[in-house]
């Protein structure tokens, strides 16, 4: 015990007196998290939107207002259809102010909208967006339809509340369509998506960096620098040595993702509906298979060079590629598909999600806490039989 | 019971024999030289006799544990220290000493006594906040010692220790490691300073894994007891090597610094030959006079004859 902990106090101060390192373990994911988390909610919460309402009637004036009340537009110039008071008089004038960036959206009442909807017609709205950045468009385009098929609906309920009595049957079926056009979509929270995109993200890049990188290369360093021969020729088991060394790791590797998490929490949105101790065990299994992995391969590797590439073979890779993480898994070809039941960030994944979004039960994800389960004890078994093995 | 017995040790890696049959004995106390050219299977017996490394065959003792049967209580038993020095380099001294008293089991108290000792040993008291990374090569080279001797093992093995010292640190090194004998501890070190295996009791001379010669220098010596050598100083060593190299009344030559050193067969009687073979061929002689066998001489002779 005492020489377990003499290893591991050894390499705390090793970590410690290396900037590298310690940037890349703690500081790279909670960065990348408060960049993207700060540019995002700036981006997505002012929208700078130009109004060219040609209808000017109390349905044109409450679509606007549905705009603006949404929180997530702020209206910075009307771009009036009527000559008399006009500012900005004509639609070129809206190009201008795109080309400018004074605004990133134009909202484009037609003229006739009210009367339209008020005998249920239907009505097409313009929505203009700056798309030079095509994740924040597409964000913005879904708020935008939501907000104005809510508004189309408001039109059509208050349209059939008129209609009935006046038209007859047929009336009742026009009803039943929305009277503004919308491209249907699902409503969702982009920043609520950016977290669940993130978060699962930064927490392989974790594993991966402070798991299965920093223990191999650390590993390796020693083969290379010949201090591992030196410590051999102790009275250390190998097991001591090893549980020495990535005890330290797995705590930072541990900080650094709930850190990820609670950050996310904060300035996410993101939602804890589960326990957080089975979050930290998911999580635990997860690094423990990740350190595991790096084991594995400082007992292969003889140089940090190799010992790097294996990693990036072993770990970054499929852990971006076949987790699902980036490409849904049912949309891979078969034998990829085959290939992700041996990735464990493919099992994390769902472990994690059902944990933070759902607060489903164990029993949701059994499976993936024993499949996490099994690589973890099989590489490290692998691991400790070769690393016992060159040990003596 | 001496302090370390080997007996027909024998280590192949596949086919080929790294350490071949070797059978030694070290006393308690002594300074055991190990020398041998690269290869030779040096530090490959020292991992053996360390518990680091099964032997294929043969056995070993060391402080009278068997190696092969209990090599983690032969461990807990020798100090190694390597060429090198394997010191963790962005720690302190402090730390160093503190990682491998903590690996060698050592507790608070003993580790404080013995850090003291270390400190005091290798010169290092007052800049133990120092890393380890930034010490002058002597200094490195005594704080591994120290490192290597913090649970006061009575078996030292050091693998090549002085390589890349400067001369002043190795005789500085050489003192702690007269002083450790003295104190009782057996010292085992391979070295390929000639020159260094003369501060040791008894020497083992190793060549492709066998031993060649083994014995006291004043021993060893004693393979030229019925030869005589001669050295010859000339301004032109090189062409006096050429003319007396297969010159009948010659054995052999080597160069030694700036002057040849010729292995004679019938002794004194041959220098008058030598010295006109070399005159007369225009190579100005200036000495050429008998001197008692070197180690130097001793090693490559007792090499060329293991063949
Ligand atoms: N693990 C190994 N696998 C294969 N061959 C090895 C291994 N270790 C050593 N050898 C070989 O055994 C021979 C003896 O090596 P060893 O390191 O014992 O020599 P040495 O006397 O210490 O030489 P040096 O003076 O260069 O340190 C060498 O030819 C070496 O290549
Ligand atoms: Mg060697």
């Amino acid at each position: 015990m005492r020489k377990i902990a003499a290893v591991a106090r050894k390499e705390f101060r090793q970590i410690a007196r290396d900037p590298r390192t310690l940037m890349t373990l703690l500081f790279v994911p909670l960065f990348v998290l408060l960049l993207y988390g700060y540019a995002l909610n700036f981006d997505i919460r002012h929208i700078r939107l130009a109004v060219d309402d040609r209808d000017r009637t109390p349905e044109s004036r409450s679509l606007v207002a549905a705009f603006v009340n949404s929180g997530y537009f702020d209206l910075v110039a009307a771009v009036d259809a009527d000559p008399k008071k006009a500012v900005v008089s004509d639609r070129p004038a809206a190009t201008e102010l795109m080309d400018r960036n004074d605004v990133r959206a134009v909202l484009v009442v037609p003229n006739g909208l009210g009367r339209d909807v008020r005998v249920g017609h239907r009505v097409d709205v313009q929505v203009l967006l700056n798309g030079d950045n095509s994740n924040t468009a597409t964000t913005v385009m879904a708020y935008a339809t939501t907000i104005i098929r809510t508004e189309g609906l408001r039109y059509a309920a208050r349209a059939a509340a008129a209609a009935p009595a006046a038209n007859g049957p047929g009336a009742s079926i026009r009803v039943a369509t929305p009277l503004v056009t919308v491209e249907p979509r699902v409503w969702y929270n982009p920043q609520l998506r950016s977290a669940l995109f993130l978060v699962p993200g930064l927490i392989a890049y974790i594993a991966m960096i402070s798991a299965v990188i920093s223990t191999a290369l650390s590993i390796v360093r020693e083969k290379e620098r010949g201090t591992m021969e030196q410590v051999r020729m102790a009275p250390l088991g190998a097991t001591s040595f090893v549980v020495g060394k990535v005890v330290p790791y797995f705590a930072i590797s541990l900080l650094s993702a709930v850190g990820v998490i609670v950050v996310s929490m904060i300035l996410f949105d993101l939602p804890m509906r589960g326990s957080w101790l089975l979050l930290l065990a998911a999580l635990s299994l997860f690094l423990v298979g990740a350190l595991g992995l790096g084991l594995l391969i400082s007992s292969v590797a003889e140089t940090q060079q190799v010992a790097f590439q294996l990693a990036l073979l072993a770990s970054f890779l499929p852990t971006l590629m076949l987790s699902g993480f980036i490409f849904p898994i049912s949309s891979m070809p078969r034998v990829l598909q085959v290939i992700t039941y041996a990735v464990p960030a493919r099992y994390f994944l769902i472990a994690l999600r059902s944990i933070v979004l759902k607060g489903a039960g164990v029993a949701a994800y059994a499976l993936e806490l024993g499949a996490l389960t099994t690589f973890a004890i099989l590489v490290l078994t692998l691991a400790s039989v070769r690393l016992r093995r060159q040990w003596t | 019971m001496n302090a370390i017995v080997v007996k027909d040790l024998t280590r192949r890696f596949g086919d080929f024999a790294a350490v071949d049959r070797l059978s030694f004995e070290v006393a308690k106390g002594e300074i055991f030289g190990f020398l041998g050219s690269n290869g030779a299977g040096k530090s490959t017996t020292i991992r053996m006799l360390c518990g680091l490394l099964k032997p294929t065959s043969g056995s070993a003792t060391v402080d009278g544990v068997d190696v092969s049967r209990d090599p983690e209580a032969v461990k807990q038993r020798i100090g190694y220290m390597s060429q090198r020095f394997s010191l963790y380099e962005r720690l302190t001294v402090d730390q160093n000493i503190s990682f491998f008293g903590g690996i060698y089991g050592l507790d608070r108290t003993r580790l404080d006594a013995r850090r003291r000792f270390v400190l005091d040993m290798a010169g290092l008291a007052g800049r133990e906040r120092l890393r380890a990374a930034d010490l002058a090569g002597g200094w490195r080279q005594r704080l591994a010692l120290g490192c290597a001797i913090l649970h006061e093992p009575p078996v030292v093995f050091l693998d090549e220790p002085t390589g890349g010292v400067d001369p002043v640190s190795r005789r500085e090194f050489w003192r702690l490691i007269d002083h450790l004998s003295a104190s009782g501890v057996t010292v085992l070190v391979t070295t390929h300073y000639l020159d260094e295996a003369e501060h040791c009791n008894r020497i083992a001379i190793i060549h492709a894994g066998r031993l060649a010669a083994i014995g006291t220098t004043a021993e060893l010596k004693q393979v030229f007891a019925d030869r005589t050598i001669v050295e010859i100083r000339t301004s032109n060593a090189v062409e006096a090597m050429r003319l007396i190299e297969r010159a009948p009344d010659v054995e052999k030559t080597s160069v030694f610094g700036t002057s040849v050193h010729a292995v004679l067969k019938h002794g004194e009687r041959d220098v008058d030959g030598v010295k006109a073979r070399l005159e007369h061929a225009g190579v100005p002689v200036a000495s050429i006079e008998p001197v008692p066998p070197s180690l130097e001489d001793v090693f490559l002779d007792v090499v060329e004859e293991a063949g």
